[in-house]
C-alpha cells in the first residue's frame, strides 16, 4: 500500500529526514518510535504533505501513485488520514459541518454523488458511539474549547467518518491519561481491517499495549535504525533511547 | 489648484441648487437655511480632514453631477430588491418616497408610514419636535448638506406601546441615466415602550451612471423603547453611498445595529449614537466585504451621556484585493457617566498583499469609575488551519470558504430575522465563490 524509499526531507534547509525506507502493507500495523527529534513528526508532516517541508531526495508510492506529487486534500481524498500531534482549534467552524464539507469533496473526488443527508446523521451517530464523542462536542465548532483529550478523540472520531485507507496517528498518545487511551485505542482498532493499514508514531510503549503493531521500527537521527517484532518496542522501553544510540554508534 | 476649483464649483452648485428650491421644501426653512450655512462654512471634505483621510472624495465627486433626477420605476425593476416576504416596504427612489411602490397595506393600528413630506403637514407635532433635532449639522458637512437639500423620505412613527412584529424595510433605490447626486433622509420614530425592527437596504438599479446617494436616517428611540436596525448595502461599481445613522437613546432602551456592507464602489457609514439616559442598552455590529478597488469607511461615535449603560460594539472585514478598508470607532463617556460598560472591538482578514485596513479606536473617557475596552487584530488567513481542513479532504478553495465564513459568522449571528439572515448568508456565500 505505502512504500517509501531513501526519503530525504528537510525544513530552512536542515535535513531532517536522511533516508526513510518504509513499507507497509494492507491490514498492518506499524509502529515508529523514536527519541525527540528524531524526525518522528517530519514524516507525518511530510506524508501528509505540509508545504514548509523539502523532499531532497527519495519517493513515496501510494497505491501504486506518487504521493509527493498530490496536494494534500488530494492525498486525503485517496485515503491518507493524519491524526494530528496538536490538532488545530477552529472557531465558527462546525465539526458536523467541515465533515460533511469533507465526505462530500472526497466523494467527488472519486465521481460519487454527495452522500445522503439522513445516511449521513446515521453514520454520524454510529461512529460517535465509537470513540465515545459526546453529541455535544460533535456539533461544536472544530476543537475549539475541547479537552486534550476530547481533541485527540475527535481526530479518532474524524477518521472513523472519512475512513481511510492509511491513518497516521502522530503521537495521538501524548497527553491522555490511561481512560481516554483506551478509547482512542479501542476506536483505532474497531476501525481496523484487511483492506487498511495504520502508522502508529509513538514515544511510548504503553499505547502499543492496546494497539498492537506488526513491526516496530524506530526512528533515530532521520533514519530507520531498526526494525522487528512488537517485543521491540517492550525491550527499547525496558532498555531506553540510549541503547540505540549505542547500537548506532557502535 | 484644479481640484479645488472643480470643488468649489460642486459645493456652489448645490448652494445655487437650494436657492432655487428652497421653498418648494418640506419642513422648517429656518433649519435648511442653517444648515446651508454650515455646509457652506465646512466645504466638501478633502483628505485634509480628519475624518474623511482615508476616503478619496475626490474619486466619488469626479465629473459632472446632476443634483436631481427623476426616473419612473416600475413594480417589475425592483421586485428583486424587495427580499422580505413578510414586512412593509417603503421604496426610496433617488431620495423621494414612491408610495405606489411602497407595500403599506394593512398596517397596523399604532404604525405611521408616510412621506416626510407627509409628515411635515399631517404628524406637525412629532415632525418638529424630532426632525433634525439631534443631529449637528456643524459636525459633518455631508449631514449639513442633507438637512439643507433633502426632497423628501420616509417617515416611520410607532405609536406609544406598540409591538410591531412584522419588519419595515426602507429600501433606497439609486436609479438615474446621468450622474447623479442623491439626497436621501428618512426620519424613525419609536415612541415609549415600543418595538420595531427596520432594515435600510441600498441599491443600485442597472444603469451606466454613477450614483452618490447621501443618505440620512434619523432614529428616535423613546424610553423603553425596543428597535433592531439593519443597513444591508449591496449597491454596483458605479453606487457611491455616504449613510448616516443618527441615533439617540432615551432611558432603558435597547437598540441593535448592524450594518452590511457587500460590494459598492464607495461606501461610508457614519454610525452616531447618543446614550441620553441611564440603564441603556446598545449592540453595533458590522461586517464589511471588500475587494478590487473598493473602499469601506465606516466611523462610529458612541456617545455615554449618562450612568449605568452597555454599549458592546464589534466589527469585521475581510479585505481582498486593492480595496481599502477603514474603522473609525470613538467612544464618548462624559463625566455623568459612571458606571459604563464600553466595549469595541474590530478584526480584519487582509486576503491580499495589495487591501489596506486602517483601523482606529478612539476613547474619550472623563468618568473614573467605568468599564472600557478596545481590541483590534489584523491578519491572514491562519495557514495552519488551511492546511488542517486539506488533510482532511476539502480543496484549499473551500478551506478558504469555510474559514472565512466562520470569520464571519460572529457576526451574521446577531441577525435576529431568519429570513434576512438568509439572505445576507447566501450573498456572503456568492460572494465567496
Amino acid at each position: 500500500m505505502l512504500v517509501i524509499k531513501n526519503l530525504h526531507a528537510s525544513i530552512d534547509g536542515k535535513e531532517i529526514l536522511k533516508g526513510i525506507n518504509l513499507e507497509v502493507k494492507a491490514g498492518e500495523v506499524h509502529a515508529i518510535m523514536g527519541p525527540n527529534g528524531s524526525g518522528k513528526s517530519t514524516l507525518s508532516a511530510v506524508l501528509a504533505g505540509r508545504s514548509e517541508y523539502e523532499v531532497t531526495e527519495g519517493e513515496v508510492v501510494f497505491k501504486g501513485k506518487n504521493l509527493l506529487e498530490l496536494s494534500p486534500e488530494d492525498r486525503a481524498r485517496e485515503g491518507v488520514f493524519l491524526a494530528f500531534q496538536y490538532p488545530v482549534e477552529i472557531p465558527g467552524v462546525s465539526n458536523v459541518n467541515f465533515l460533511k464539507t469533507a465526505i462530500n469533496e472526497i466523494r467527488a473526488y472519486k465521481g460519487l454523488a454527495p452522500m445522503d443527508a439522513k445516511d449521513f446523521l446515521v453514520m454520524l451517530k454510529e461512529k460517535q458511539k465509537l470513540v465515545e464523542l459526546d453529541v455535544k462536542l460533535a456539533n461544536r465548532s472544530v476543537n475549539e474549547g475541547f479537552s486534550g483529550g476530547e481533541k485527540k478523540r475527535n481526530e479518532i472520531f474524524q477518521m472513523a467518518m472519512l475512513e481511510p485507507k492509511l491513518a497516521i496517528l502522530d503521537e495521538t498518545d501524548s497527553g491522555l491519561d490511561i481512560d481516554a487511551l483506551r478509547i482512542v485505542a479501542n476506536g483505532v482498532n474497531k476501525l481496523k481491517s484487511k483492506n487498511n493499514a495504520t502508522i502508529v508514531i509513538t514515544h511510548y510503549q504503553r499505547l502499543l499495549d492496546y494497539i498492537v503493531p506488526d513491526v516496530v521500527h524506530i526512528l533515530y537521527n532521520g533514519k530507520i535504525v531498526k526494525s522487528g517484532p512488537k517485543e521491540l518496542a517492550l525491550e527499547l522501553e525496558e532498555k531506553g533511547y540510549d541503547f540505540i544510540k549505542a547500537e548506532v554508534r557502535a | 489648484m484644479e481640484t479645488i476649483t472643480k470643488k468649489n464649483t460642486i459645493a456652489d452648485k448645490f448652494i445655487s441648487e437650494f436657492e432655487s428650491s428652497k421653498n418648494s421644501l418640506f419642513g422648517s426653512l429656518k433649519l435648511r437655511e442653517q444648515a446651508i450655512e454650515s455646509f457652506t462654512k465646512q466645504g466638501i471634505p478633502t483628505r485634509k480632514h480628519e475624518e474623511y483621510k482615508y476616503l478619496n472624495i475626490d474619486l466619488m465627486l469626479k465629473g459632472e453631477f446632476v443634483l436631481t433626477s427623476s426616473e419612473t420605476l416600475d413594480q417589475k425593476q425592483i421586485e428583486h430588491t424587495q427580499f422580505l416576504k413578510d414586512a412593509f416596504v417603503a421604496v426610496i427612489e433617488n431620495g423621494v418616497f414612491v408610495e405606489e411602490l411602497s407595500k403599506l397595506n394593512n398596517l397596523p393600528k399604532g404604525l405611521t408610514i408616510c412621506s416626510l413630506e407627509e409628515a411635515s403637514k399631517n404628524f406637525k407635532q412629532i415632525f418638529e419636535k424630532k426632525y433634525s433635532q439631534n443631529l449637528d449639522v456643524n459636525a459633518d458637512p455631508f449631514s449639513a448638506l442633507n438637512t439643507a437639500m433633502a426632497k423628501d423620505g420616509a417617515f416611520i412613527y410607532v405609536a406609544k406601546g406598540v409591538i410591531i412584529e412584522e419588519p419595515i424595510h426602507i429600501i433606497h433605490i439609486s436609479n438615474a441615466n446621468k450622474n447623479s447626486i442623491i439626497q436621501s433622509r428618512n426620519l424613525v420614530v419609536v415612541d415609549e415602550n415600543a418595538q420595531v425592527k427596520i432594515i435600510e437596504s441600498f441599491e443600485t438599479l442597472d444603469s451606466t451612471a454613477k450614483t452618490f446617494n447621501n443618505a440620512l436616517t434619523e432614529i428616535v428611540i423613546e424610553e423603553c423603547a425596543i428597535v433592531d436596525h439593519y443597513k444591508i448595502q449591496d449597491e454596483n461599481e458605479l453606487g457611491y453611498l455616504l449613510s448616516t445613522t443618527q441615533v439617540i437613546q432615551k432611558k432603558q432602551s435597547l437598540f441593535s445595529t448592524h450594518t452590511f456592507t457587500l460590494s459598492g464602489s464607495l461606501v461610508r457609514n457614519n454610525l452616531n449614537i447618543i446614550l441620553d439616559g441611564e440603564h441603556i442598552e446598545t449592540h453595533l455590529n458590522g461586517l464589511y466585504l471588500t475587494s478590487e478597488n473598493q473602499a469601506v469607511d465606516n466611523h462610529t461615535v458612541v456617545d455615554h451621556r449618562k450612568p449605568n449603560c452597555d454599549s458592546n460594539e464589534l466589527y469585521k472585514g475581510i479585505i481582498d484585493g486593492k480595496s481599502t478598508a477603514t474603522f473609525n470607532g470613538k467612544i464618548f463617556v462624559r463625566k455623568d457617566a459612571q458606571k459604563t460598560n464600553a466595549f469595541q472591538s474590530n478584526k480584519n482578514i487582509l486576503l491580499s498583499d495589495d487591501a489596506t485596513i486602517n483601523t482606529k479606536p478612539q476613547l474619550e473617557i472623563y468618568a473614573d469609575d467605568v468599564k472600557c475596552s478596545h481590541g483590534t487584530s489584523t491578519g491572514k488567513l491562519d495557514e495552519d488551519k488551511i492546511f488542517y481542513l486539506r488533510t482532511r479532504g476539502l480543496s484549499e478553495t473551500s478551506s478558504k470558504k469555510l474559514l472565512m465564513r466562520a470569520f464571519a459568522s460572529e457576526v451574521l449571528d446577531t441577525i435576529k430575522i431568519n429570513e434576512l439572515q438568509a439572505y445576507v448568508e447566501n450573498k456572503i456565500a456568492k460572494r465567496f465563490e
